[in-house]
């Protein structure tokens, strides 16, 4: 393992906590974006451009922006 | 149940769980060793039988494609269910005669000004992954990802109204049944003409170029249009409401 793999694995393992750990959910559609791209880092550094790509598209788009829809009508309803 | 004795069962499913991970992870192959003979035999069969560099993607639309044909229909009977729950929903609320006002912020001139500089370049880059899905890496997946995010750059650059005006809804139904229909069509194609589903029954052209690799690139364009189709369409009834709202304010 080289070592830009490992400073990406201590990259994508900080990035996760701090999804978890975060409690309000707007927060944590943009924390979620921020690990998601850390994962795709990781991916392409393990040689494995193509599900690093994918990962840039469901983890840096659809999965926040999902997120931030869902919580858009949540509030909606809400009020 | 007292909380301590749910901690107690908590402890002890764990310890349960964690007993058989921590052998299977005691068990694996060392780091970057890959020991299966599958990835070895795809390497050398693919450049010569498909005329294809993207082994993954080679490997995805035609090796495993009846895999992707379940997976593209997963993702089609999602998104129908998003698109009726949320259709459902908005009918329940105009037939009760309450005014539908969604809040939506005014884009700041940052926000407008960098997703209508990114909009163009990224439908681009959409395009570029699709078509070279059979050559390096990337495909429709990931392309049409892409091209969703497109469409929500230019919403964020307030474009949103005129997206309105277009009626997006039918023309991205369509979009998404040729994406579906599309893989099953090359499916049937290749049942008929070839005698096994999903079979190549295109010339496989020259290796490296655009038009080569047989069913492969099809394959791309037409899951691109599922993907794009499906998440749009998803994305679009999410943002109708708050659409209506704002028609009916101004």
């Amino acid at each position: 393992m080289t070592n830009l793999q490992l400073v990406a694995l201590l990259v994508v393992a900080l990035t996760g906590s701090a999804t978890a750990l975060t409690r309000e959910p707007l927060r944590q559609a943009a924390v979620a974006g921020i690990f998601g791209l850390a994962l795709a880092a990781l991916f392409m550094l393990v040689q494995a451009p193509d599900v690093a790509l994918s990962q840039i598209g469901v983890g840096g788009i659809a999965l926040p922006a999902m997120i931030l829809l869902a919580l858009a009508k949540i509030r909606e309803h809400g009020e | 149940m007292t909380p301590a004795r749910r901690r107690a069962l908590v402890l002890v499913a764990l310890a349960g769980l964690a007993a058989p991970l921590v052998v299977a992870l005691a068990g694996l192959e060392p780091f970057g060793h890959y020991p299966g003979p599958y990835g070895d035999v795809l390497q050398r069969a693919i450049p010569s039988e498909r005329h294809v560099s993207a082994l993954v993607g080679a490997t995805v639309f035609d090796y495993r494609a009846v895999d992707t044909l379940g997976e593209e229909f997963i993702l089609l009977a999602a998104a129908l269910g998003c698109t009726v729950l949320l259709r459902g929903r908005r009918a329940e609320r105009e037939a009760a005669g309450e005014t539908v006002v969604a809040a939506r912020p005014e884009p700041d001139i940052a926000a407008q000004s960098l997703g209508a500089l990114l909009v163009g370049p990224l439908i681009v880059l959409a395009i570029y992954v699709v078509a070279h899905g059979h050559i390096s890496p990337g495909g429709g997946f990931q392309g049409g990802l892409l091209a969703v995010g497109a469409l929500l750059l230019a919403y964020a650059a307030g474009q949103a109204l005129a997206l309105r005006r277009v009626r997006a809804e039918p023309a991205l139904e369509v979009l998404e049944a040729i994406g579906a229909g599309g893989f099953a069509a090359l499916g049937l194609a290749g049942l008929v003409a070839a005698g096994a589903a999903l079979e190549n029954v295109l010339p496989l052209g020259t290796a490296g170029t655009l038009l080569s690799g047989g069913t492969i690139p099809v394959a791309n364009v037409v899951v691109a249009l599922e993907v794009a189709g499906a998440f749009a369409l998803v994305v679009s009834e999410f943002l109708d409401q708050a659409l209506l709202g704002r028609r009916q304010d101004g």
